[in-house]
């Protein structure tokens, strides 16, 4: 084996050092050149089309403008703010569930932390659609829960239900992204090195002070991919919507689709799309000053 | 009070919790709060196991009526839940070859070269995980349109009316980007010195790639691999926008349950669940015996 490597080696160190330098870049060709042909490139069709005229059979002109623009915003006003209210109370929600579960299991998790970070990532393992019919199994109006509180213990009234609100849409998305929350928020908390807190404890400072000015800080970079990871997907939900909620809780998504698979309107459906984008944008640069960029790259 | 008056033990009452409510925080409330969080989690895969098991009245599995096993005997005994579910299986395995082949080259270059462009080459390849999905979605369906349009038609392949291939453009699409995050995790603690020890004993770059550097790394790349297999067969929202009128398993129970729920459904669903779950703990005990007995 030794003998065949040789000649190669010795054909010239300028060959070798050029190839070298080219690995990295033959490397990525492949991979890179499918993001942007199967990414990039269908994110500039999208753009155009949503400055365009026109229709499937007769094609498409990019001579609207912003009009598109206009008629989405001034036609889904309603279903933009849904998708920011569950969007973001979702986050919410997620965040002040999933942060003491995530210190627990970091600082008291013991032997069983691994154990419920299985439970924690479970879900993963079931679809997310069959996961959200089993939230309308759970809360349907004779389901597992409501049935029980209504006519076994008799809590509720008899009238009570669940379906198509917004109560059982919110708990919903919750649900569907909390792992999302929880597994960055533990990475993050994990990492602090419990010295610190005892050495703010030794400094006199009480265990509400030391999580104020210790554990929250150091948490930072957890609680701002957490939360990211959770908006963006919760923010472009339509099924929890579609599954969960009613017709007036619909959320951008639900138009997303439907115009872009029932009613064949491109340029809107794109419009839209971009207006989704564009908001997500804003609110993570937003958001990142707000939490101050070098505590997050810290 | 000088800090030699403090006595050791009272700093670490202090620090471990002190008052009555923080002790009553810390033990109690603290662990049941998790506890239901967990509940919450666990509470739709419980009712999705027991619900396979139900005998359902009228066409909707939504009510409890009695147990049977006729779901788990029949699993597939619904039209069209078989061909769907083959689908699944087909493009989550295609899709999983080449994105983590893809991945795991991006990879394998982020991690071991230094060039020029790497930085921006990792913000482009966290944009496709950073977009909303249903954005994803709808972008690729109007590049499809436009492949059949003009000025695009005739000149690129036709990838309208959307079909398995574009269902599977879009799996392998998705997934690149968590191969790569994920090999490049592994990959981050690669000691090269392995490699320069190979190459110093003779080895040309080939052998030494495959007798030294695969072998580390292919836990990495299996973990990725199960990664991507595991997002494309649970994958609604994107392949909503790209399915046509192809049917993967999710895109057909979307359809099936605007008229009926069969029992079926949770069947599958528990069965995909119990299979992974399977995977995921055989792979690590095999992992700890491995390491106990290394």
């Amino acid at each position: 084996m030794a003998a065949t490597t040789l000649p190669a080696r010795a054909s010239g160190p300028s060959l070798m050092a050029r190839i070298s330098r080219a690995t990295p870049y033959l490397l990525l060709l492949p991979g890179v050149a499918y993001l942007v042909v199967f990414y990039a490139v269908p994110s500039f069709q999208m753009f155009l089309y949503s400055i365009s005229t026109g229709n499937v059979d007769s094609g498409y002109q990019a001579n609207a403008g912003l009009a598109n623009y206009a008629t989405a915003l001034q036609l889904y006003t309603r279903q933009i703010w849904n998708s920011i209210l569950y969007g973001g109370l979702a986050t919410i929600l997620t965040l002040l569930i999933g942060f003491p579960v995530a210190y627990t299991v970091a600082f008291r998790g013991g032997r069983y932390k691994n154990l419920i970070l299985f439970l924690v990532i479970a879900p993963f393992f079931t679809s997310f659609l069959i996961r959200t019919i089993s939230w309308k199994i759970l809360l349907g109006d004779e389901g597992p829960l409501l049935g029980t509180l209504k006519h076994t213990l008799g809590i509720l009234p008899a009238d009570f239900s669940l379906t198509g609100t917004p109560i059982a849409q919110l708990f919903g998305i919750t649900y569907n992204f909390l792992p999302f929350m929880i597994l960055p928020l533990y990475v993050a908390l994990e990492k602090i090195d419990p010295r610190l807190l005892e050495a703010a404890g030794d400094l006199y400072a009480n265990r509400v002070a030391s999580f104020r000015r210790i554990t929250v800080p150091l948490a930072l970079p957890g609680i701002f991919a957490g939360t990211l990871l959770t908006f963006i997907p919760a923010m472009g939900d339509y099924v929890n919507a579609e599954l969960l909620g009613n017709p007036t809780t619909q959320m951008l998504g639900n138009v997303i689709q439907r115009k872009l698979l029932v009613q064949n309107d491109f340029p809107v459906g794109a419009a839209l799309s971009f207006i989704l984008m564009g908001g997500i944008l804003v609110a993570v640069f937003v958001y990142a000053r707000l939490l101050g960029t070098e505590q997050l790259t810290g | 009070m000088t800090s030699a008056t403090l006595e050791r033990g009272e700093t670490q009452a202090r620090a471990a919790g002190g008052g009555g409510f923080l002790r009553l925080f810390d033990r109690f409330l603290l662990p049941v709060f998790t506890a239901l969080a967990i509940g919450y989690l666990m509470i739709p895969i419980a009712i999705m196991i027991v619900f396979s098991f139900n005998e359902p009245v009228g066409k909707f599995n939504y009510t409890w009526n009695h147990f049977s096993l006729q779901g788990w005997l029949h699993p597939f005994d619904w039209p069209g839940l078989p061909q769907s579910f083959a689908t699944s299986i087909a493009i989550a395995f295609l899709s999983t070859i080449f994105a983590t082949i893809l991945g795991t080259l991006i990879g394998l270059s982020l991690t071991r070269y230094s060039f020029r462009g790497r930085g921006a080459i990792n913000t482009f390849l966290f944009l496709p995980m950073a977009t909303p999905e249903v954005v994803l979605g709808a972008s690729l369906l109007t590049l499809f349109v436009a492949t059949a349009l003009q000025p695009l038609a005739g000149k690129v392949p036709t990838l309208y009316p959307t079909n398995f291939t574009t269902i599977l453009i879009a799996h392998i699409m998705f997934n690149i980007s968590y191969v790569v995050v994920t090999v490049k995790a592994r990959l981050s603690g690669f000691d090269r010195r392995l490699e320069e020890a190979a190459a110093d004993l003779g080895a040309n770059p080939w052998i030494t790639f495959w007798r030294v550097t695969f072998p580390l790394i292919f836990p990495g790349i299996m973990a990725a691999a199960l990664l991507a297999f595991s997002l494309s067969i649970d994958d609604f929202v994107i392949t909503n926008f790209v399915s046509g009128t192809t049917n993967t398993f999710p895109i057909w129970v979307y359809g099936v349950i605007k008229n009926a729920l069969p029992v079926q459904v949770n069947v599958i669903g528990s069965l995909v669940f119990l299979v992974a779950v399977g995977f995921v703990v055989s792979t690590n005990l095999i992992a700890r015996y491995r390491s106990r007995e290394g």
